[in-house]
């Protein structure tokens, strides 16, 4: 049993940065205000002093720039660890992350491969000023030549990052900030790894099947404990992963229940939950015992925060819709 | 000579730290200096409330100005009524010069989606939080505001940061090609967040980046409000009515410093030093401006006393009406989406109110 140290999620962060920064030469990280300041959220507190300003790096505020320069040094075999500060931030970016960083490898035909990992903390729920509380994971995952990862607790965080740095493929690496402060847990100090496209059971049960990920897992747990007490039972697995999905946990899951729910904070219309239910469309149609309930966000823009408390799912609206699907009978 | 006539490292001054006369007193009236003292007087004061409703949970994260209002009120007094200003997240001051009641910007960073909306008889844009990309906007209108004859000029407000984004260079470039009449406004306060603004380019100069598009450039110290009016009156009057062989457009590099914090959720003493806190305080463009209308007795004890309670009074009523505003309506968040809400967003909307209904406010707020 190696040491492990209480760490929250945005700890975590820092330590799997850390670890990754020592483990391994090639590794930089870089983004604006994670050098001396440490991160706005401090997810990389320390390093700069840890590790230097060539390895640390301010970089000037220019979001084109510092994906597309990790693009350069990546297809240098370097591992560029690149911080948007928030997700909402990403698109001065996004030419850079679609149109090269997805697929440099296929363009190159594998002459160059890209592994970098792009962070970038994302989600509602902290009363942030406008354009910051966003869920826009789906247009990664709609984006073929990208992994898109999203954790939920810290133990996971530090295993997926250190996996995501090593991937030889291009990852975003999605940070639920609500959570960065929620709970601690035991985290192993030395270096591990969790497997990209796997997903977790954080509760076993056999009527309902919730898939979630990211800040909505704790909610869901919460609704999945409450419909217990009527004796509804869920099954709700933390996805961990959002491309690619954990196909197979996903259909066991439904052929186990033959009910489901989604439940994301992103809008709904081609969030993520239509893609899980498009796939239990395919490989698990003769399971199905009721229509697929999908909780998420509305297809509004992102309210300023007065009123983000209705846009997120509660725990309560993740309940009344398990209950619906849990209810159904034809 | 013009102020645009001039090395790009030799910012316009009009009055020294103590507000002595070191340059050109541009031609204002009592009233119209009085004027630019009670609004950064106001802005001042908005700020320090606004910081401390933060601090007491009556207000969500809030990106202080103390500091930059000498270049905030000092450029938007010099526009004309017909001008538009295109603010970032920091231009409180500026707005409130245009006509902005206070109680808006309050309850933009209440979290209130009408703190957002300018109303209609105010020529503002909305607050753009993603750097740099309100300066297209300000290419554009004014761009339509040339096509149609009318010559409005947009005032773009902008950090130093904002300098090293895409958006910068590409509105700044189509300003020049199409001699839109837009002033380009630099809040160079030194730093962005935590990044000073060495780290942002090896320019000697923001304002020389105008060389580049082939439009004037020029700094002016940014804490010192008259000189501010100055050069922006000049670049104004220059976007509507160009002379011969010059292009509308001009960058205004205004050097200054925010006193406070990046925004509420900042703490500064990670990055920079109580002596460069206290060296850019002594340039306050308060007291500065103060001193020189005091020493042409245009201030006095009393006149100072009366523009403090005017303030505070101001201040103190639009913190009443935005505290007063309840909470939106759950269908303010689909109101505005389109100009009419599609039927599958009617449905959506009706699941809110249906668990409203069920289960009342909590299902949504928690217990
Ligand atoms: C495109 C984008 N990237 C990052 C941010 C996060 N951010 C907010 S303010 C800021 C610094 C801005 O500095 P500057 O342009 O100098 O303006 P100042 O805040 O100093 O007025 C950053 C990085 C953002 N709002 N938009
Ligand atoms: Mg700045």
């Amino acid at each position: 049993m190696s040491d492990t140290q209480n760490l929250t999620l945005v700890q975590a962060v820092r330590d799997g940065l850390s670890t990754e920064l020592r483990e391994d030469e090639d590794v930089v990280v870089m983004g604006q205000d994670v050098g001396r300041n440490g991160g706005v959220f401090r997810a990389t507190e320390g390093l700069y002093d840890e590790f230097g300003g060539d390895r640390v790096v301010d970089t000037p505020l220019a979001e084109s720039a510092i994906v597309g320069c990790a693009v350069g040094m990546a297809a240098m075999g370097m591992r560029p660890v690149p911080e948007i500060q928030f997700s909402g931030f990403m698109y001065p970016g996004y030419d850079q992350i679609v149109s090269h960083m997805a697929r440099f490898r296929a363009r190159s035909r594998g002459r160059f491969t890209l592994p970098m990992t792009l962070r970038a903390p994302y989600g509602g729920g902290i009363r942030a000023p406008e354009h910051h509380s966003e869920s826009k994971e789906a247009f990664y995952a709609h984006e073929a030549g990208l992994k898109v990862v999203t954790p939920s607790t810290p133990y996971d965080t530090k295993g997926l990052l250190a996996a995501s740095i090593r991937d030889p493929d291009p990852v975003i690496f999605l940070e639920p900030k609500l959570i960065y402060r929620a709970f601690r847990e035991e985290v192993p100090e030395e270096p591990y790894t969790v497997p990209i496209g796997e997903a977790a059971t954080r509760r076993e049960g056999d009527d309902v099947a919730v898939f979630t990920y990211g800040a909505m897992t704790r909610p869901t747990l919460e609704a999945a404990e409450t419909l217990a007490e009527d004796g509804i039972e869920c099954e709700v697995l933390d996805l961990r992963t959002i491309s690619p999905l954990d196909r197979e946990a996903i259909v066991d899951a439904f052929e186990r229940t033959g009910r489901a729910a989604v439940v994301h904070e992103a809008p709904r219309t081609a969030g993520i939950a239509a893609e899980i239910t498009a796939i239990l469309q395919e490989e698990a149609l003769l399971y199905q015992e009721a229509p697929i309930e999908r909780i998420t966000g509305f297809d509004v823009p992102y309210p300023l925060y007065a009123l983000e408390d209705y846009y997120l799912p509660s725990a309560k609206r993740i309940e009344e819709g398990i209950r619906e699907v849990a209810g159904f009978s034809p | 000579m013009s102020v645009f006539d001039r090395a790009y490292d030799d910012p316009v001054r009009v009055l020294d730290e103590d507000g002595t006369v070191v340059g050109d007193v541009p031609d204002l009236d009592e009233a119209e200096l009085v004027g630019i003292y009670r609004d950064m007087r106001l802005a001042r004061h908005f700020d320090e409330r606004a910081v401390s409703l933060q601090r007491q949970g009556r207000m969500g994260t809030y990106p202080p100005l103390s500091g930059q209002e000498g270049a905030q009120v000092g450029s938007a007094t010099a526009l004309g009524e017909t001008d538009w200003i295109v603010p970032s997240y920091r231009e409180h001051g500026a707005a409130f010069v245009r006509g902005l009641p206070p109680e808006k910007t309050l309850l933009y960073w209440m979290g209130h989606g009408d703190g957002a909306k300018p109303p209609e008889d105010v020529r503002a844009f909305p607050i753009a939080v993603p750097i740099a990309s309100q300066v297209p906007h300000a290419v554009g209108g004014a761009w339509a505001s040339k096509l149609r004859g009318e010559n409005d000029v947009f005032v773009c407000y902008f950090g130093d940061g904002a300098t090293s984004e895409g958006d910068f260079h590409e509105g700044c470039n189509f300003a020049g090609v199409f001699d839109t009449p837009t002033v380009f406004f630099c809040n160079n306060n030194g730093w962005a967040i935590s990044v000073p603004r060495e780290r942002q380019t090896r320019s000697a100069t923001l304002a020389q980046k105008a060389e580049a598009y082939g439009f004037d450039g020029l700094q002016v110290d940014g804490m010192d409000p008259l000189a501010v009016y100055k050069v922006t009156e000049a670049a104004v009057e220059k976007a509507r009515d160009p002379p011969e062989g010059r292009l509308r457009p001009t960058l205004i590099e205004a050097i200054q410093y925010r006193f406070g914090a990046h925004t509420t959720a900042d703490d500064p003493t990670v990055y920079r030093d109580d002596d460069e806190v206290r060296k850019w305080r002594r340039k306050d463009p308060i007291p500065r401006l103060e001193r020189y209308l005091r020493s042409e007795g245009i201030l006095d004890d009393d006149r100072v006393a009366a523009i403090e309670a005017e303030v505070e009074k101001r201040v103190a009523d639009a913190i009443e009406t935005a505290e007063s505003v309840p909470r939106p309506e759950p269908r303010a968040l689909f109101e505005h989406a389109y100009a009419e809400l599609p039927s599958e967003l009617e449905a959506q909307y009706a699941e809110v109110e249906t668990l409203r209904e069920e289960h009342g406010d909590a299902a949504f707020l928690g217990e």
